[in-house]
């Protein structure tokens, strides 16, 4: 009935590798485009820049991550070390006066270099290792961050971000930075998206899936490790430094500690590992539920319904976050997008549920 | 030169102490293959345990710390049956972060129920440093790493016994054991359940020395950079490296920090981490794993 494969005749190659070969898909695709573009009307200030803005920007965030984890297959659990470096550095470079875009530029740049040069000494080994020496470098720019007065601004400092414009439109008012973390989201879903149909995407799979096969048929191990690291430093760079303009509009080292690098993660493998629409739907639940949660208890608490400390209140964001990531782990380890994918085609069919096979 | 001595030997006595938070993480991945990132938040749920019965419930503490290693024993096993064994053949991304989540939930629920202020945990330790040749020692540390040293001894002569033979079998290779009829599923549970045990001992000395509360789920940084250090699956390796780890980082923030404004420690924690696996991944006396294509 739906996402109906009838009609869809590819004549050409090119057509064959559209990005959405289903016109339902790419009706799809616009028709969320759309809400996003139209959000700022639909939706009231404070959903805009409580929910959606946030949502945005992580999951900008979880789509730089999920080409490395889900695509190439390299496990990064410093991840927030690596936006922090962005964010740090465009909020220097927009101090000095350079313009906000280059400032952007520089902050994916510097974020690469660094990113990559831990990639380069963590490569020698995968798996657990990988996870141990990437927790090691968060460690490590958090205490260079924190100790280092020129980059934090002094002990327990917050750095505000100067007032900048972006194209042009002041990134003051919430409706121009909800627009940038859209830009933003939607450049990278592009990105991310075309990356995977291309050589250099392809490549980065087959070291996923076995980098010693992939050395044997001619990759290039090392260096597509390596691209891999830089490509995603340098998005997850650009990505810190959206938060910190669009979201939070200063920076300390708190934004990017470790429990952040953890909820990256969380969000790729709650989405799904590689995947494009994972990603959003992965940051939103991560990111939203336990907010949702936390509403609704204090709700019925404060009604009268249910009674339960305030201590205890506030730490079950924390278990369910827990719980989330454990239920997910057990009960849907491709995550919420095979869930969208089992949804799609369910309707693809229905309501002739016996012509599936 | 009395400044050097004081911080050589608490940092050996700290040491030894991570070396009790690490043991933990080496029984399960020795058998089990699982890199537990859950075994800090097992150890603040001992603590947990302890303080209720203790304080809450005002059992004697001998009787409080063996009812917290039998509910820690049985804690191992139903967090083997129920949530590792279904993980068994994923890849270890699933594994790690499930054991990561499995961390955060405990973290949410011990403070959540029990109250996030720490609480005090009195073994009757003292609190007067003992001064030996002018070095002031942490009596506390010093009690400590002697039962660090006795947990590590009993563990190593476990693994002499018939059922340590066992574990090390399975630890070996799981496929083998299956096929002289040991019961792998079982040697995994109790390697659990004694990793529990040993976040008893763990739990009750950070405790007293902490005071519980949530922050005991951090000693699993720096109980990460002894096994690294050590080695993974070596029990050998968790004594040398929680020494090396102790003695680095006491000594080099004890001459480092007045210099760049504290938390060195941190700092040399990882880099240790860091620095043995670009040398030597598998750790000083790990066993280095050959991969097949």
């Amino acid at each position: 009935m739906f996402y109906r494969l009838a009609g869809v005749y590819h004549t050409t190659y090119a057509g064959e590798r559209k990005l959405w070969p289903v016109p339902a898909d790419r009706w799809q695709a616009l028709g969320v485009l759309a809400l996003g573009l139209l959000a700022p009307l639909l939706v009231g200030d404070l959903y805009l820049s409580s929910y959606l803005l946030p949502w945005l920007v992580w999951t900008a965030a979880a789509l730089s991550l999920t080409l490395l984890m889900g695509v190439a297959g390299q496990l990064h659990f410093g991840f927030a070390a690596v936006m922090a470096i962005g964010a740090y550095t465009a909020i220097h470079l927009t101090r000095f006066g350079v313009p906000f875009e280059i400032a952007l530029l520089g902050a994916g740049l510097m974020a690469a270099a660094i990113g990559s040069l831990f990639g380069a000494a963590a490569l020698r080994v995968k798996g657990l290792y990988l996870v141990m020496a990437t927790l090691a470098m968060q460690y490590l720019v958090d205490w260079t961050i924190i100790n280092v007065p020129a980059i934090s601004g002094g002990a327990q400092a917050t750095l505000q971000a100067p007032e900048v414009s972006f194209l042009g439109a002041p990134m003051t008012n919430d409706t121009v930075q909800y627009y940038g973390a859209l830009l933003w989201a939607a450049f990278l879903t592009v990105f991310i998206m075309n990356i995977k149909r291309s050589a250099f995407g392809r490549a980065l799979v087959a070291v996923r899936d076995k980098d010693f096969a992939a050395a044997v048929i001619g990759v290039n191990v090392f260096r597509y490790k390596l691209l891999a690291f830089f490509t995603s430093s340098f998005l997850g760079g650009v990505s810190g430094a959206v938060l910190a303009f669009c979201y939070y509009e200063a920076v300390t080292p708190e934004q990017f500690s470790f429990d952040v690098s953890i909820q990256f993660v969380a969000m790729v493998l709650v989405g799904g590992l590689g995947s494009v629409i994972g990603a959003y739907l992965g940051a939103a639940f991560v990111l939203l539920l336990p907010i949702v949660l936390t509403n609704l208890v204090a709700g019925l608490a404060d009604s009268g319904l249910l009674t339960i400390s305030q201590n205890l209140q506030s730490h079950i964001p924390l278990m369910a976050y827990g719980a989330l990531i454990i239920a997910f782990l057990l009960f849907e380890p491709l995550g919420l997008a095979k869930i969208y994918d089992n949804l799609r085609n369910y309707f693809r069919v229905w309501p002739f549920q016996h012509t599936r096979n | 030169m009395t400044y050097f001595f004081e911080l050589l030997i608490n940092g050996a006595l700290t040491g030894l102490m991570y070396a009790l938070a690490a043991l933990g993480i080496v029984l399960i991945y020795k058998s089990a293959g699982v890199p537990n990132l859950a075994h800090g938040a097992m150890i603040m749920l001992s603590a947990y345990f302890i303080y209720i019965f203790a304080s809450l419930v005002g059992l004697s503490l001998w009787l409080a710390i063996p009812i917290a290693a039998v509910l820690m024993f049985v804690f191992g096993l139903v967090a083997e049956r129920f949530l590792l064994r279904r993980m068994v053949g994923q890849p270890i991304i699933m594994i790690v972060m499930l054991t990561l989540g499995l961390e955060i939930l405990l973290r949410g629920v011990a403070p959540g129920f029990l109250g996030a202020a720490p609480k005090s945990l009195d073994l009757g330790i003292g609190l007067a440093p003992m001064i030996v040749e002018g070095v002031f020692i942490n009596r506390a540390y010093l009690y400590g790493a002697a039962v660090a040293i006795a947990m590590i001894a009993v563990s190593l002569l476990f693994f002499q016994t018939r059922l340590g033979t066992k574990l090390r079998a399975v630890s070996d290779d799981h496929v083998s054991s299956w096929s002289v009829g040991i019961s792998v599923e079982r040697a995994i549970g109790i390697s659990w359940g004694l990793a529990g045990v040993s976040a008893v001992a763990a739990g009750a000395l950070w405790g007293s020395v902490q005071g519980v509360d949530w922050t005991l789920s951090t000693l699993l940084f720096p109980a990460i950079a002894v096994v690294i250090l050590g080695g993974l699956d070596s029990i050998w390796g968790v004594l040398v490296g929680g020494l090396l780890v102790g003695i680095l980082g006491s000594v080099v923030p004890g001459y480092l920090d007045p210099l760049v404004g504290g938390g060195t420690r941190d700092v040399v924690t990882s880099l240790i981490i860091l620095v043995t696996i670009l040398v030597r991944p598998y750790g000083i006396f790990g066993r280095e794993d050959i991969e097949r294509v």
